[in-house]
């Protein structure tokens, strides 16, 4: 059946939803806006990243669980995730990857030692060039001023651009909110001075959260006395995840 | 001498109609973007408190201490000493808080240990490792180790 679509009714519809969503984002914008002031936390202060050392990654899962719990991640999704590498031999360039859901209850054992296995904890990249925060057609996705990058859920259409642009399929749409949702560093923790959940949890200090604007902080050590790797140095993001003994291997 | 604007009013109208325009952008505009949109960068600058105030589920090592500090000592002491206390007994913000309301959920012995120490090809030879089925005959790791100091 064709309908017909006259230029008087789409103006009509367009004025009444420009009305009505004016009216809404006044009801609802106002009493939003925080104030920055008593917090004691200035954003400009801290260049947050992560170092991950993967010989000390048992691939227990414990970081997985943590995060689910402290970010409410539903079912199926992960923020973070752990994969087991296996590499036969010099074939280093078809590694069998497995992540059985996403590394939540850990793997199940391996006794073949004629391979060389790995687990490789990965979570968002937190990129100071995000691929992600490039392409948002309305700023819902976002470089914080300290480094972190961050999704304002009020504000996301859930276009899934990010999701396809982000080289390491860091973001999924939350199944309900129908938003772009991902790893954020834990910021409603680490701006409070406590550690991420997944850090927390991770019983051999795989995983480190860094500060790169403290001094004092290890992760100059890190990199200065390891060798250092990020994922996919070759697309030029600018990761701040720091993994130490990375093998070729891992995409 | 003739007026020069004599014929200015085709000039004005339209003139007005634009300033009109504008208006009603700038109007709608300010309605339409958020206070905060801008502040920080191209993007509302209030959704970085609002992220940050979201509640925090895992307490903290220190916050353990702070009222256990007998397990906080042996911990430190053993070989178990760089795992964090939520690390196996679960986020325990909510029993910071309300002590007696909300207990943590008991540690499942049998299935904590194993999924650390476990043996796995995969996992680094430094990790101390063992297959369960041998090393205990199903005797649960608590009659020997103790977790928060897991010497023999």
């Amino acid at each position: 059946m064709e309908t017909h679509v006259t230029r008087r009714a789409v103006l009509t519809q367009g004025l009444k939803l420009l009305v009505l969503g004016t009216a809404v984002e006044g009801q609802a914008g106002a009493p939003k806006v925080a104030p920055e002031a008593g917090s004691g936390y200035n954003p400009r202060d801290h260049l947050w990243a992560m170092s991950i050392d993967i010989d000390r990654c048992i691939g227990c899962g414990n970081c997985v669980r943590a995060c689910e719990v402290e970010n409410n991640v539903p079912e199926g999704y992960f923020r973070t995730w752990v994969e087991r590498y296996e590499i036969r031999g010099a074939d280093y360039e078809h590694p069998h990857v497995t992540s059985p859901d996403g590394g939540k209850n850990g793997f199940a054992p391996s006794a073949d030692r004629t391979l060389k296995q790995f687990f490789v904890p990965k979570l968002c990249n937190h990129c100071l060039d995000s691929p992600c925060v490039q392409v948002c057609p309305v700023g819902a996705t976002f470089d914080s001023p300290d480094g972190v990058v961050l999704v304002d859920s009020s504000y996301c259409l859930g276009c899934r651009y990010c999701v396809q642009a982000c080289p390491y399929g860091c973001r999924y749409i939350h199944p309900e909110r129908q938003t772009v949702d991902k790893c954020s560093l834990c910021y409603h923790r680490i701006t409070k001075g406590l550690t991420t959940a997944c850090c927390e949890a991770c019983p051999t200090q795989a995983r480190s959260l860094a500060d790169l604007k403290n001094e004092a902080d290890p992760i100059h050590e890190f990199l200065r006395k390891n060798k250092v790797q990020v994922l996919k140095p070759h697309m030029a993001t600018r990761s701040k995840v720091y993994y130490k003994d990375l093998d070729g291997a891992v995409r | 001498m003739q007026n020069p604007w004599r014929n200015a009013a085709h000039l004005i109208r339209p003139a007005l109609v634009f300033v009109a325009g504008l208006l009603v952008f700038l109007l709608l505009r300010q309605a339409v973007v958020p206070a905060s949109f801008g502040q920080y960068g191209h993007y509302r600058g209030a959704a970085l408190v609002e992220i940050r105030n979201a509640p925090a589920h895992f307490a903290g090592e220190a916050v353990c201490a702070a009222c256990h500090p007998g397990e906080a000592a042996t911990k430190a002491k053993g070989k178990h000493r760089t795992v964090h206390c939520e690390a196996c007994h679960g986020a325990a913000a909510s029993h910071a808080e309300d002590p007696e309301k909300h207990k943590p959920a008991r540690v499942e012995i049998g299935k904590l240990c194993v999924r650390c120490h476990e043996e796995d090809a995969a996992k680094p030879a430094w990790f101390k490792q063992v297959r369960s089925r041998e090393h205990s005959g199903g005797a649960s790791c608590e009659a020997c180790h103790q977790p928060h100091s897991p010497q023999m």
